[in-house]
């Protein structure tokens, strides 16, 4: 393969870097502060495809107003999941949030079917980029869309600022501090269930936002968010369960990676990020980011 | 005289309704056609509900045409979700519990394989429609199965000479990296070797099911081929279409070659995204006046135009049910000799005959080319017709099938 194959396959693989990041940014927030596997994650996801396809369908909502009000949405739905449902699980085996999530994740794909069939009689809808973003630009060496280079630019800026809220502000002091010690951070006054709720509501927000990104790529379909997810959660343990830039930077080096691997040996393409999951976890049991439960 | 006049009177009495009804032998009192299809997932647009409407207006319409089995055709449809064990299990039931004499439809080429299996064990006739594999005529054949409509070999063998013969010469082929994506590709190939084409690169496998192609794409726009050509179906089909136009590729002037389509993947993306490309098709429901009369009767019924998958089931089960009228009865084997050598033509299939060595029903099939939009003339108006392959020509020769009943 030429270098100039090769340099076109890096800059693609940033596109779906930028998913697997804003996706496992979420489900490592979730984690990190509330210990909750968030199995769900991928049908969130989808929820935000849907929901911009449904608002446009309903109020005739352009790209830009779903931009926002989709991922408001699924934060929404988000936090009325946890208030309901996961906040009954804490302090139990971590394998009952598992089984909730991953029951709740059929019965959102299946419900979302049944919509679309009833509603729209479509089980795969397209959703267009808007027209300012449509089309392609020269980069020299590869004609790419612009609406990919939006994405990869778009998500880069979240993540930044989810890394800098949680680490330098007030507000990441206190998240951290109800999650490191609830009792203490209690003790100085602040309300640490209603922490606790915000946090999970922003890290279900950011899948919807990779959601409503990923719906002018792909189709529209309950489905979406069913594979990317596993591949995801592989994403967040090589990072190193939990850290917040482990799972942003592992998140689009895994997506690089990909891209060349399915440009050399195509067959490879699906299986290259659990031979480096396996790798990783050979090597450093903890994540490339992540630090050994201990040592917390 | 008398002699004479009584004899007449008496074989009139004897060829009267009723009579002729007896002699008809049906087990259990009735012809039971079983549509085993996708009702849920991602084949239940372009089959589904149309497919079970279709076998319904097949058998009023045959009833209506044949007294003697007035009251007694039925058709249940069921779901087998598209996988192999469950149209197994869902195949076994209907002919065990529901006594059906007869399946139909079979989306999916690996739940076509395992319901044409059960077919053979119990003794019952299937005719696969939709289900695309060649292996149900080669290797996979059996006595109770027929398979009707197209394969992978017609398929790839329409697409890839008439691309090829209009200019097309150089190929990059992508295909899903599963039983029907690597035998489209093959056969895809061969075709376009023998029609003077090359590949600039070795195809690639792709994997399945897949949603982003963009790194086959780009692939694709530095070896700069004259024709993109996608073996993947269905809603892998729908992506890779997407992204070969969000890439640009069309206006970089290189154009589609398409393995499989169905009217439902142009309408799913909009015409306009799949305008220009070339695929191979057994009918559309605009081919000609004969099939627009009988599209406009299944839109009155079920509310949309067919697809070319519903229309074969109708025509499946017309043709199964036509032999049970030539043999008199339901009974397997006797069926089975009534299709074999039978020749036909209906509004579906044209100058088809049943090969009875595979029991490959032969027809003439079209090579189409997706319009633009502000050519079409009304809704649904998505082909514009290239060349029909005649019947003889389109599918696999006997000498190259791997039959043995």
């Amino acid at each position: 393969m030429n270098t100039q194959l090769l340099l076109i396959q890096v800059f693609n693989g940033l596109v779906n870097g930028a998913f697997y990041a804003l996706l496992s940014l979420g489900l490592a927030v979730i984690f990190g502060m509330l210990r909750i596997v968030n199995f769900m994650h991928g049908a969130l996801y989808m929820l935000g495809a849907f929901t911009a396809f449904a608002l446009g369908q309903a109020f005739g909502l352009g790209f830009w107003p779903s931009l926002i009000l989709a991922p408001l949405i699924v934060g929404l739905i988000g936090v009325v999941l946890e208030r309901s449902l996961l906040s009954r699980l804490y302090g139990l085996e971590p394998s009952y949030n598992l089984l909730l999530t991953f029951g709740l994740t059929l019965l959102t794909q299946d419900l979302v079917k049944q919509v679309m069939l009833s509603q729209y009689a479509v089980s795969s809808a397209p959703y267009t980029p808007p027209a300012a973003l449509s089309g392609v630009v020269n980069l020299g060496f590869v004609v790419f869309p612009k609406y990919r280079l939006f994405v990869i630019g778009l998500a880069l800026v979240v993540c930044l600022i989810t890394w800098l809220v949680i680490e330098k502000t007030r507000v990441g002091a206190i998240i951290r501090a109800s999650t490191e010690n609830p009792n203490v951070t209690r003790a100085f006054g602040i309300d640490v269930g209603k922490w606790v709720t915000g946090v999970f509501g922003v890290g279900v927000g950011l899948a919807g936002l990779a959601g409503v990104l990923a719906a002018p790529i792909y189709s529209v379909e309950p489905y979406m968010g069913a594979e990317l997810i596993i591949t995801t959660f592989a994403v967040v343990v090589i990072g190193g369960m939990g850290s917040i830039l482990g799972s942003v930077v592992t998140g689009f080096a895994v997506g690089v990676l990909a891209a060349v691997g399915a440009a050399l040996y195509p067959p490879i393409a699906n299986t290259l990020v659990f031979i480096l999951m396996a790798i990783v976890l050979l090597v450093r049991p903890s994540g490339l980011f992540g630090l050994p439960e201990g040592a917390r | 005289m008398h002699k004479k006049t009584l004899t007449v009177l008496l074989s009139a009495a004897l060829t009267a309704a009723p009579a002729l009804a007896q002699s008809v032998k049906l087990s259990d009192n009735a012809v039971k056609v079983g549509v085993l299809t996708d009702l849920s997932g991602v084949y239940s647009e372009l089959s589904g509900q149309g497919s079970v409407k279709a076998a319904q207006m097949a058998a009023a319409d045959f009833m209506a045409a044949n007294p003697a089995f007035r009251g007694k055709v039925q058709v249940v449809g069921v779901d087998h979700q598209n996988k192999a064990d469950v149209a197994s299990n869902k195949a076994a039931e209907m002919i065990d519990r529901q006594n059906v004499d007869m399946l139909v439809d079979m989306p999916t080429s690996s739940a076509a394989l395992a319901a044409s299996e059960v077919a053979k064990n119990k003794k019952v006739v299937a005719m696969v429609v939709t289900g695309a594999t060649t292996a149900l005529t080669n290797e996979k054949c059996n006595k109770y199965t027929f398979h009707y409509a197209y394969d992978n070999y017609m398929l790839a063998n329409g697409t890839g000479t008439a691309v090829t013969q209009r200019g097309g010469k150089n190929w990059f082929i992508i295909y899903p990296n599963y039983a029907f994506g690597q035998d489209l590709n093959r056969q895809m190939t061969a075709a376009i070797q023998e029609n003077g084409g090359r590949l600039v690169a070795p195809s690639d496998a792709t994997p399945f099911p897949n949603t982003d192609f963009s790194s086959y794409l780009l692939k694709a726009q530095s070896l700069k081929p004259k024709i993109f050509g996608t073996m993947q179906a269905g809603a892998d089909l729908v992506n890779v279409v997407k992204q070969y136009n969000e890439f640009g590729l069309k206006n970089q002037g290189i154009g589609l070659g398409i393995g499989l389509l169905f009217e439902t993947d142009v309408a799913a993306l909009g015409q306009d995204a799949f305008a220009g490309a070339i695929a191979t098709v057994p009918w559309f429901w605009n081919l000609d006046a004969r099939s627009r009369v009988w599209a406009a009767k299944f839109e009155k019924a079920f509310g949309k135009k067919p697809t070319w998958a519903q229309a074969g089931v109708y025509s499946a089960t017309m043709t199964y049910l036509q032999a049970v009228a030539r043999a008199k009865t339901d009974e397997s084997d006797a069926v089975v000799k009534a299709l074999e050598g039978y020749s036909f033509n209906d509004f579906f299939a044209r100058n088809a005959t049943i090969r009875p060595q595979d029991h490959r029903v032969l027809l003439d099939v079209h090579t189409v080319q997706v319009k633009p939009k502000a050519q079409a003339k009304e809704n649904g108006d998505i082909f514009t017709r290239l060349s029909t392959i005649p019947a003889a020509k389109a599918f696999m020769p006997l000498a190259e099938s791997k039959c043995k009943m």
